[in-house]
C-alpha cells in the first residue's frame, strides 16, 4: 500500500472536520476499551501475564534468525513449503504464482494485514485471480472501491449502519436493509458461495508456532476457518517476528490477546493448523505455503526499536489513544493506525515518509499502559522524534528556532532578559484578557483553543519578590 | 542471493550471530520447547464436579445452550427434542466419529460423512473441552472432518464431563499424551460465530454457526 503519511496534518485536519466520521468515532470510542477493562479483570495476575508475554516474544526475537529456522524445519517436515518475501512486490510474486501453478481463478481472504503492506488484491486482479475478502468488515471495504481499513481488528470503525446499508444495497441490487443482523446475514449468503468455490485461501497468521510448524489463526466470524478447510490451497502471509515457541505458549498470549482486542475472553474461533490434508481426510488444504515476510522488519532486530517487534496486533493501544479516537485511522496515511502505526509506518516506509506521525502523540502512556505485550510506546515515539532531529528531517524554522532556544538558554542573563521581554509582549498580546485567541508566532498552537496569558511577570522575578519579603 | 538468506543474513548481522552465541541460541531452543513452561494461570477449580460448573457457565457465557444426559446413548433422543424445540429439521450430518449412534431410533435422519453446504445441522464429539474459557476443542481426523462444526447454521457438540480439562494447556498435554503428533487442524470453538464489524454491536452467525448447543455427557 503507497504511503499517504506524508500528508497526516492534511488528513487529520479533513477527518476532524467530517461531521459523519466524528459521530462514528464517538460511537465507538468506549466500547473496547470498557470492554477490556472487565475482561482482563478475570486474569488473576494480568500484570504478571504480560510479563511472561513480553518474555515469550522476547525470547524468540532475541534468537530470531535460530527460529526462523526451527520454524522452518517442523514446518516442512509436516508437508508445508516455506517461502521468504523480502517486500511486497515479492510477497505479490509468490502468492501470483502460487495462483499459477495450481490453477487458481478464485482466492477467499481472511484477514491479512501483510496483504494490505502488499497491495495484494491490486497484484491478484492484474493477474486474473479474483480476490474476495471474506472478514465482514473487509468484505465491505472492498466492495466500497477497495478503501483502507482504519483499524487492525475493526477496519470499518470508521463507517455507520446507514453507511454499510447504502453500500449493500447499491453493490448487491438487495432491498435496502437497516438491521444490522440482516446486513451480516445479507453478507453471509452473498460470501458463502465465494468460500465453496475459491481454489485458494490466503490468511493471515496471529502466531507461528516453532515446535509444531503451526499457524494459529484467531478469528470471531469463522472465514478464518472457511478458507484453510475449504479451498485446494491455503497460503499463509506474516511477518518474520510472528514466531512463538510452544502451544503453552500459545495458551498464556491468548489470555491476552482477545481481551486486549475486543474485551473477549477469548475469540470464537481458534484454529491451529499444522501442514496438509492427510489421503483419508475430505478436506483440508492440499497445498499449504507459508510466506515469511520482511518489509522493513528485520533491519529493526536488535536496534532501538526492538521492542516494537513484540506486538501482537491487538489494537488496544489506538483504542485508548485520545488521538486515534480522535481523527479515526486513515489519517496516519499507512496500514497501521494509532501509537503501533505511528512507529511502525516510520520504521518499514521511512522516517522521512512520516514526519508528522510520531508527533500524533501526547505521549500521555495510555497505550503504554494497555499494552499487552509491555512495549514502551512514547518511549519509542520519543525516539523517532529525536532521530528526525538528528538525522536534520525538521523544518528548517523550527531547527532553527530550537537553535536560538538552546544559545539563549545557554547564558543565564541573556535568558532572563529574553524572558522578561517574551511575558510582557504575550501580556501586551492579550490586551487585558486571561488568555489569547491568536499567537502570532506560533499560530498552530492557537488553533482550537486560546493560549493562556502571562501575567506580566517571570517567575524568576516573582521568586526574588517573594524571598524579599521574607 | 536468495530472499531467504538475505533475510537470515540481516538478522544475523543485527543480532552479531558466531558460532559461539548460535551454540547458546540453539540450547536456549531446546531448553524452551522441552521445557514447555506455563506461564501465570488464573485459578480454575480442578475438582470434577466443580470444573463442570465451571464450564457450564462460561459457555453459557459464549451464547451457547447447553443440556445434559447420562449417557451417551440418551444423547440422540436429546438433540431430537431441542431440534423439535427449535423447528430445526430432524435431518443431520454427524461426525463418521459418531456414526454406530442410534440416531434413527431418536428420529434424526443422520448422514454420517463432511458437511455440506445445504446441511442445516451438524452435530460432533469433541477432543475436550476448557473449563477456564468454555471452549470446545475439536481435533480433525479422517472420522472428524473440520467441515462439520463450521458449515451448518446449528452445531450440536456431545462432551463428555470426564473430558473437561481446566485450561488450554491441560488439552494440549492431552492431545500429546492420546495423539502423539498434531493433526492438521485443531480448533478452539467458543459459542456461535459472530461479528461485530458494522458500529461495534455483535451479531451471532457470522460465516458459522447461528448457534452452538452442548450436550454434556455426564458419565461416559
Amino acid at each position: 500500500m503507497e504511503t499517504r503519511a506524508r500528508h497526516f496534518k492534511a488528513n487529520a485536519a479533513a477527518a476532524l472536520a467530517n461531521p459523519v466520521l466524528q459521530a462514528n468515532l464517538k460511537t465507538s470510542k468506549s466500547k473496547f476499551v470498557d470492554k477490556r477493562a472487565i475482561a482482563i479483570q478475570e486474569l488473576d495476575d494480568f500484570e504478571g501475564t504480560r510479563e511472561a508475554a513480553k518474555n515469550i516474544r522476547d525470547r524468540v526475537l532475541n534468537n530470531l534468525d535460530l527460529w526462523l529456522e526451527k520454524f522452518e524445519e517442523t514446518a516442512t517436515a509436516r508437508g508445508a513449503t516455506v517461502l521468504w518475501a523480502k517486500d511486497s512486490a515479492e510477497i505479490c510474486r509468490h502468492v501470483v504464482d502460487i495462483g499459477r501453478r495450481h490453477n487458481v481463478k478464485k482466492a477467499a481472504k481472511s484477514k491479512s494485514m501483510l496483504s494490505e503492506e502488499a497491495s495484494l488484491n491490486r497484484a491478484l486482479e492484474a493477474a486474473g485471480i479474483q480476490p474476495v475478502e471474506t472478514d465482514l468488515g473487509e468484505y465491505i471495504l472492498q466492495i466500497n472501491d477497495n478503501e483502507a481499513p482504519s483499524h487492525i481488528i475493526a477496519p470499518v470503525v470508521h463507517k455507520s449502519l446507514d453507511e454499510v446499508a447504502d453500500l449493500f444495497h447499491a453493490t448487491h441490487k438487495t432491498p435496502r436493509k437497516t438491521e444490522i443482523s440482516a446486513l451480516t446475514r445479507e453478507a453471509r449468503e452473498v460470501l458463502r458461495p465465494h468460500f465453496l468455490s475459491a481454489d485458494m485461501g490466503i490468511s493471515g497468521g496471529n502466531f507461528l508456532v516453532a515446535e509444531t510448524g503451526s499457524v494459529a489463526l484467531v478469528t470471531n466470524e469463522g472465514n478464518g476457518r472457511m478458507v484453510t478447510t475449504l479451498p485446494r490451497v491455503h497460503v499463509v502471509i506474516t511477518g518474520i517476528e510472528k514466531v512463538i515457541p510452544t502451544l503453552e505458549d500459545l495458551a498464556l498470549l491468548m489470555r491476552l490477546l482477545p481481551r486486549s482486542a475486543t474485551g473477549q475472553s477469548i475469540s470464537n474461533y481458534v484454529s491451529v493448523l499444522t501442514g496438509v490434508k492427510q489421503p483419508e481426510e475430505s478436506d483440508g488444504p492440499e497445498h499449504l505455503y507459508f510466506i515469511l515476510v520482511d518489509n522493513g522488519r528485520a533491519d529493526v532486530v536488535g536496534s532501538e526499536f526492538h521492542d516494537m517487534l513484540r506486538c501482537i496486533r491487538c489494537g488496544a493501544c489506538m483504542n485508548h489513544c485520545p488521538v486515534y479516537q480522535t481523527i479515526g485511522g486513515h489519517a496516519y496515511g499507512w496500514v497501521y493506525p494509532g501509537p503501533m502505526g505511528a512507529i511502525l509506518t516510520p520504521l518499514y516506509t521511512g522516517l522521512e515518509n512520516a514526519i508528522d506521525l510520531p508527533h500524533a502523540s501526547t505521549l500521555c502512556n495510555q497505550c503504554g499502559v494497555v499494552c499487552p505485550v509491555k512495549i514502551p510506546l512514547p518511549e519509542l515515539l520519543r525516539k523517532l522524534r529525536e532521530k528526525q532531529v538528528d538525522g536534520n528531517l525538521r523544518p528548517l524554522f523550527e531547527r532553527l528556532a530550537l537553535k536560538a532556544w538552546a544559545w539563549v538558554a545557554g547564558y543565564p542573563m541573556l535568558y532572563g532578559m529574553a524572558t522578561w521581554f517574551g511575558v510582557r509582549y504575550l501580556k501586551w498580546l492579550a490586551d487585558g484578557k486571561s488568555s489569547i485567541p491568536i499567537l502570532g508566532a506560533a499560530p498552530e498552537w492557537s488553533v482550537g483553543r486560546n493560549f493562556p496569558a502571562p501575567e506580566g511577570k517571570t517567575f524568576r522575578e516573582m521568586y526574588a519578590k517573594k524571598k524579599g519579603k521574607q | 542471493m536468495s530472499s531467504r538468506e538475505d533475510i537470515l543474513g540481516r538478522v544475523r548481522a543485527r543480532l552479531k550471530r558466531n558460532e559461539a552465541n548460535a551454540v547458546i541460541g540453539r540450547a536456549d531452543i531446546n531448553a524452551a520447547l522441552t521445557a514447555r513452561a506455563h506461564g501465570p494461570r488464573p485459578a480454575v477449580p480442578t475438582e470434577k464436579s466443580a470444573l463442570a460448573g465451571r464450564f457450564r457457565e462460561k459457555s453459557t457465557a459464549q451464547s451457547s445452550t447447553l443440556d445434559s444426559v447420562a449417557t451417551i446413548t440418551d444423547a440422540p433422543a436429546a438433540i431430537a427434542r431441542y431440534l423439535t424445540e427449535l423447528k430445526l429439521p430432524l435431518h443431520a450430518v454427524v461426525s463418521p466419529s459418531l456414526a454406530r449412534q442410534n440416531w434413527q431410533g431418536a428420529g434424526i435422519k443422520a448422514a454420517a460423512r463432511g458437511a455440506q453446504d445445504t446441511d442445516l445441522v451438524g452435530i460432533t464429539d469433541c477432543f475436550c473441552a476448557i473449563a477456564e474459557t468454555g471452549t470446545l476443542m475439536l481435533c480433525s481426523a479422517p472420522d472428524r472432518p473440520a467441515t462439520v462444526s463450521l458449515l451448518p447454521e446449528t452445531h450440536i457438540a456431545l462432551v463428555p464431563a470426564s473430558r473437561i480439562v481446566p485450561g488450554m494447556e491441560d488439552a494440549w498435554a492431552l492431545a500429546r499424551a492420546e495423539l502423539g503428533t498434531l493433526p492438521r487442524a485443531v480448533n478452539f470453538i467458543s459459542g456461535p460465530s459472530r461479528t461485530g464489524d458494522i458500529e461495534q454491536t455483535i451479531v451471532l452467525g457470522a460465516h458459522g454457526p447461528y448457534r452452538v448447543h452442548l450436550v454434556m455427557i455426564e458419565d461416559l
